[in-house]
């Protein structure tokens, strides 16, 4: 067993050159890449596999559409239906450079944002195409029937979010993510149907095939009966989401997990930018140790409630108590010009400062409140109701508050991952014939997500860029030798997940995956979440080998691996996130900077903001895995910035 | 709070259940229901028992995996979903008994965890409008009444849980099939395969052995999202049109 030292002890390997992002003219780029790619025969396409990992935006829209062009997809997700990815759980909305609202928005402005809101830390090509992309998706959306909010003309109705000055956004009540989401499951249902895609639910990817360098297939589990299977194909696109559930406690759904990218990043794919993980400002606070997810409210919410805290330390006299005079507007104090509506790590971050003051609300005083008094007043209630009432309802479900008469309490919650698997222009990962879309991906967002801009990510990607890039790799591939359950290499794959599941099974020790999953969240969260510090960071990653090591003489896990074990998914989930947390920490800890959602203590200026150090990190960090706690070797890839110039982001 | 619990434990689909009778202790009234059953299973599995088996992903009722019978009520006794039922809504010392959703097509898997891809296979039938990426018209080619977008999205928001079918009497599924037929049919969008879609739909919910509808309502009272039990009135009428239509061809 290595000691936590001997892992930060990384090196730094060659430098990621080629991102196949074409020169010229940034607005040039998509177009002219695929123009240069190569394209697949329509009746050559139906002898080429496809496997897609996941439903989500991400999934569900490259299964629909790679079988739309013809290609034979074979599909995977772990929920009971494709319908459930937790794509279906975003509230806000989706963004696209219509500029419907004639208020200065532009494809240019909505990729300015993105990368002044990712802190600079984004691929500049890769970022362009996605605000291009963005106003077919809204076409492709309508087309398909999802119900976007309308005004009474009929037309598309928007709002704004965090980090911007126009009206951008396009949402269906509280619940975009859903209705988007059906729209591609109900595509990919169509594809189903006509015989094109294959759909494995409930069957969970384990481990990945690499054969002669390139990826040919997965190892899946089917969580009804426990039989483990192999599945082979030309090509395999993950799109399995971010790995949030590190922290334990985070608004992912319970099952979302990491080991579909974690076990493709063990058979050689880069990791990039793990410790660039978002904590969203408006989740509801943790009612006590019970406490298995968190709940997110949309940050639309930031469009009309006022976000507030008492002036003085340990005022705890309750809201309506506290006269206007004495309150601490502190987000609207400190950035006047965009007041409520920064962007989430800057309101994160805001009120965690606030409440390590004393000033925080609620049980622990880990919360602020969310006020929508004056809007009730300004709107009326029934206005404030028909915009957010279902968000209402959902609050005082869970709180048994009020917030039409009592003020919403929030805090931050671990939301959204940034990095991810590293893809090139093409979304391919480092090994060939490996792709990754959607939140597995360390793409778009930089060191910070704009809200709003997960969805059109996904569905960027889903719908137009992946099905544009895969032919290439296809055409320029050309089918191989088959490669079966029989390999050799194949075999090995496939002993090993087994191997590791029966281990599982095995120690029969005396602590529940979920105690362990706790122990490192909580770790995680202290030392690796909205603040970072050296010390903290070394601390945690000497600690992780040590649960590691418990997890593996200690963990019990009930039942057998060939029937329904929710256990053993959870465990088997557990072993990933132990090895995942520590290459965050190391990420951590190597970049020495703050920016986005990763704010190392040392690296602020005096005001107390995030403080970029250009000249040394103005890279992507891709990580190569050289075995579990050892170095893993850092690759850079520097970021050019031809068109938007890095500032320190200011939203004052 | 103290409570005992009678839960259906069933091996496997092809074994016989029962119900089992456990006592948990120390449930705060802010747990969620699914909380309360964490508890019980941290126990299970401490004590070399095996653990409840339960779907459950989001919990925050959008994703409609959750799936409780509580004390004879489809996801308990509020209109939410099971993972958004809250342990205050009991009292201390109750009994509370946990099923799995009953109904013929909807085979239980394990415990209370249920077979629900006869859902899929409905939308299969027709559930979508064809719009295959990239032929889409620019977005505000055509606009569409606010009242219409606001009965499509009331009708969108299903989020195919099966609480319709685990509360009806007959197993019926006409409240789910009826909530995608309206939301598509009331769209321009949708319009063109306006007819094929209701009787290609309809055709596939009886084929899965779904009961037959007797406008009972317990499905629009069990439904965690609202969908009104009008919307089984406008199917069948969706449905009377395209057979006389298809009739006439």
């Amino acid at each position: 067993m290595s000691t936590s030292s001997a892992y930060a002890d990384y090196t730094t390997g060659d430098p990621v050159v080629d991102t196949k992002a074409p020169e010229g003219p940034i607005a040039e780029r998509w177009d002219k890449r695929r123009f240069e790619a190569k394209l697949v025969n329509p009746a050559n396409r139906r002898k080429h596999t496809v496997i897609v990992v996941g439903t989500g935006l991400a999934g569900g829209s490259a299964g629909a559409t790679l079988a739309e062009q013809g290609y034979h997809v074979v599909q995977f997700c772990y929920q009971d239906s494709p319908r459930r990815a937790h794509s279906i759980a975003a509230q806000g909305g989706i963004n696209a450079a219509k500029n419907y609202r004639n208020d200065g928005d532009s494809v240019h402005r909505l990729f300015y944002d993105t990368v002044k809101g990712g802190d600079f830390r984004a691929r500049e090509s890769n970022v362009h195409r996605l605000a291009q992309i963005s106003v077919e998706i809204i076409d492709q959306c309508v087309a398909q029937g999802v119900p976007f909010a309308r005004e009474y003309g009929g037309l598309l109705d928007t709002r704004s979010f965090g980090g911007v000055q126009v009206s951008r956004t396009f949402y269906a009540r509280g619940q975009t993510g859903q209705q988007l989401l059906l729209g591609a499951y109900q595509a990919l249902s169509r594809q189903i149907a006509a015989g094109n895609v294959e759909m494995h639910p409930r069957t969970e990817m384990l481990d990945l095939i690499v054969v002669d360098g390139r990826a040919r297939g997965i190892v899946a589990r089917d969580l009804i009966t426990g039989k483990i299977d192999t599945y082979f194909a030309d090509a395999v696109v993950l799109a399995s989401g971010g790995y949030g559930n590190v922290f334990y406690l985070s608004t992912n759904a319970m099952n979302s997990n990491a080991t579909a990218v974690w076990r493709a990043h063990r058979r050689g794919a880069l990791f990039a930018n793990p410790c660039f993980t978002q904590i969203h400002p408006t989740c509801i606070p943790r009612t006590g140790d019970h406490q298995s997810k968190l709940t997110l409210m949309s940050e639309s919410l930031r469009n009309d409630g006022r976000i507030w805290v008492p002036k003085a330390k340990g005022d705890q006299r309750p809201p309506h108590e506290i006269p206007e005079d004495e309150r601490d507007y502190y987000l609207e104090r400190i950035y006047p010009s965009f007041g409520n509506l920064v962007p989430r790590d800057i309101a994160s971050r805001a009120a965690k400062n606030v409440c390590d003051e004393g000033r925080g609300v609620g049980p622990g005083g880990q919360g602020v409140y969310l006020d929508f008094a004056d809007a009730i007043e300004r709107m009326g209630r029934a206005a404030v109701e028909a915009k957010y009432g279902n968000l209402f309802d959902m609050y005082q479900r869970i709180t048994d508050e009020d917030p039409y008469r009592i003020p919403m309490r929030i805090y931050p919650a671990v939301h959204y991952t940034m990095g991810g698997l590293w893809v090139d222009y093409d979304l391919q990962t480092t090994v060939p014939g490996l792709f990754a879309i959607g939140e597995a991906n360390f793409s778009d967002h930089g060191a910070n997500r704009l809200g709003a801009s997960a969805l059109m990510q996904g569905l960027a990607d889903g719908y137009f860029v992946l099905p544009a890039t895969i032919n290439d790799y296809l055409a320029r591939h050309p089918r191989q030798d088959e490669v079966g359950p029989e390999h050799p290499l194949v075999q090995e794959v496939l002993a090993e997940t087994e191997d590791r599941l029966h281990l599982l099974l095995a120690v029969d020790g005396d602590r529940t995956p979920d105690s362990f999953h706790r122990e490192l969240g909580e770790l995680m969260w202290e030392f690796c979440g909205m603040a970072r510090t050296e010390g903290g960071l070394r601390k945690a990653l000497e600690r992780i080998p040590q649960i590691r090591e418990e997890f593996w003489r200690r963990i019990k896990v009930p039942g057998t691996g060939e029937e329904f074990n929710q256990s053993l998914e959870k465990a088997n989930r557990i072993v990933d996130y132990l090895e995942l947390a520590e290459l965050m920490c190391l990420d951590a800890l190597h970049r020495a900077e703050s920016c986005g959602g990763h704010f190392r203590e040392e690296s602020q200026t005096p005001d107390g903001e995030a403080e970029r150090e250009d000249d040394t990190f103005s890279y992507a960090a891709a990580w190569e895995f050289t075995g579990t706690g050892t170095a893993p070797v850092l690759h850079k890839e520097d970021l050019v910035f031809e068109y938007v110039h890095p500032t320190q982001r200011s939203y004052a | 709070m103290k409570l005992t619990l009678r839960v259906w434990r069933q091996r496997a689909a092809d074994t016989e259940g029962a119900m089992s009778t456990y006592e948990v202790d120390d449930i705060s009234p802010d747990m969620s229901f699914l909380e309360m059953l964490d508890t019980l299973n941290e126990d299970l599995i401490l004590r070399g028992e095996d653990p409840v088996a339960f779907d459950h992903d989001c919990r925050e009722g959008i994703c409609g995996a959750c799936s409780l019978v509580i004390n004879g009520d489809a996801h308990g006794p509020e209109r939410t979903t099971t993972c958004q039922l809250h342990m205050r809504s009991f009292a201390d010392g109750d009994t509370i008994d946990v099923e799995p959703w009953r109904a013929s097509a909807f085979p239980v898997i394990k415990d209370l965890v249920v077979d629900r891809s006869a859902f899929d296979r409905i939308i299969q039938a027709g559930g979508y409008i064809t719009a295959p990426t990239g032929s889409a018209p620019e977005a505000h080619a055509t606009a569409v009444p606010k009242p219409d977008a606001d009965l499509a999205f009331e009708h969108a928001e299903c989020i195919g849980c099966g609480a319709c079918v685990a509360a009806c009497p007959n197993g019926a599924a006409m409240l789910f099939t009826s909530a995608k037929v309206n939301h598509l049919n009331v769209l321009p969008q949708g319009a063109p395969e306006r007819e094929t879609r209701v009787l290609d739909m309809v055709a596939r919910m009886d084929e899965e052995g779904f009961g037959g509808c007797t406008l009972a309502g317990e499905c629009a009272t069990a439904c965690p999202k609202g969908i009104p039990l009008v919307s089984i009135t406008h199917m069948n009428k969706e449905w009377l049109r395209a057979t006389r239509k298809a009739g006439k061809r």
